[in-house]
């Protein structure tokens, strides 16, 4: 839910960063949060058991500058990605602007991967959110290891794609990351698109403010 | 958008939400009132200004207001309107304004929590209407005043990623 206050000349928009637990989302928040000048950047709080596994949320504000004389500001939030934390999780997901999809890229977590998605459609859908309609990308993460799975096969399990209906939008849009792909073509006579998706080592930080750029550049694009 | 409606509100809504805040706080006594939208962010405050980090605090408020729906849920209500955290000096009070925004109240020892109560029913009243008459006032959709503000700005936003 963005909210533009005219009176402060604030836009403030809502990112989540979803995902099985221990893919790296807060790892994702912990490295902005290590990079970005505390100036421009608020407390991060994180609702954390013992062992440090989220329970409820992480939370991060970081201003991005000034757009049209709007200071802009988004607000970072990861959810728990234990599958039992499901009630917590899906507060997160209340007025969300964008969403990150953070996959753990080791094939040992395909199953976790694809059950983390359908539960982030589930919980969408019953907020009465169309995710293929909001700005959503995917993040591959840990592509560093070697039990990480090809990136094809990640994105067939994950990111199949969604049937296009509207004639409007029924043109082969290139994916700008990876020349050669497209986020939207027909496949089998069926118009599909595709979530953008990038890979990522956010414990090097490596991807981690990419994925921050493509989500935050689409989620100020739907407010113009 | 597809996903969540989103709002905005004019320097007139403001100023009439700061009058109503401020008539609560001087028939109350409390000492600040926030007001916090229901996805976390920061709508507005009046009186003191607070102390602490009013960003963390408004996401953490929001948590706190849908995790106890959800709980009243679970034991058979449709919601806890108001909520009631006492502390040994200083304590808060939360009541949903138009289901959509969370009216925060900070009082110490100066203020009763039934004076707070009392008075807070009022203010929640008052702001119900103002944000009622602004979402109606959107009338073909919750987006619509904010359309345009950022049209043409792509390479503001490219400059924003260098």
């Amino acid at each position: 839910m963005s909210m533009i206050n005219y009176a402060s000349r604030e836009i403030n928009c809502k990112l989540v960063y979803y995902g099985p637990g221990l893919g790296g989302k807060t790892t994702n928040l912990e490295h902005i949060y290590s990079k970005v000048s505390p100036n421009t950047r608020g407390k991060m709080i994180s609702l954390a058991t013992e062992t440090e596994r989220t329970l409820f949320f992480d939370f991060l504000p970081v201003d991005l500058g000034t757009i049209r004389g709007f200071k802009t500001r988004f607000h970072l939030y990861t959810v728990p990605g234990q599958v039992y934390y499901n009630a917590s999780r899906k507060l997160i997901l209340k007025g969300v602007d964008g969403l990150v999809f953070v996959g753990d890229s080791q094939i040992e977590r395909m199953e976790a991967n694809v059950e983390s998605m359908q539960n982030l459609y589930d919980n969408m859908s019953e907020y009465g959110y169309d995710l293929t309609k909001i700005p959503f990308i995917i993040q591959y993460n840990k592509r560093d290891l070697p039990n990480a799975a090809p990136v094809r096969d990640l994105q067939a399990s994950l990111n199949p794609g969604w049937p296009i209906e509207d004639g409007a939008q029924q043109k082969v849009t290139a994916d700008p990351s990876h020349p050669g792909e497209n986020l939207v073509e027909k496949v089998n006579n069926q118009w599909i698109g595709r979530a953008p998706y990038l890979e990522a080592v956010a414990v090097r930080g490596d991807g981690v403010f990419d994925t921050l750029k493509t989500v935050s550049k689409l989620v100020l694009k739907t407010l113009s | 958008m597809a996903g969540a409606a989103s709002w905005s509100f004019s320097e007139s809504d403001f100023k009439q939400i700061q009058q109503h805040l401020l008539a609560f706080l001087r028939d109350s006594n409390a000492r600040c009132a926030l007001l916090v939208d229901r996805a976390g962010q920061l709508v507005a405050t009046a009186g003191e200004t607070p102390q602490f980090d009013a960003t963390a605090f408004a996401s953490l408020t929001a948590a706190d207001f849908s995790a106890n729906d959800q709980l009243a849920k679970m034991i058979g209500e449709h919601e806890f309107a108001s909520l009631v955290h006492q502390g040994e000096k200083e304590s808060m009070f939360l009541a949903d304004v138009a289901k959509r925004v969370i009216l925060v109240v900070l009082f110490d020892q100066r203020a009763t929590l039934g004076l707070v109560k009392l008075k807070a029913k009022g203010a929640v009243e008052k702001l119900n209407k103002v944000f009622a008459d602004m979402f109606n006032r959107v009338g073909a959709g919750p987006t619509a005043p904010e359309k345009g503000v950022l049209e043409g700005a792509e390479d503001e936003i490219d400059k924003l990623f260098g």
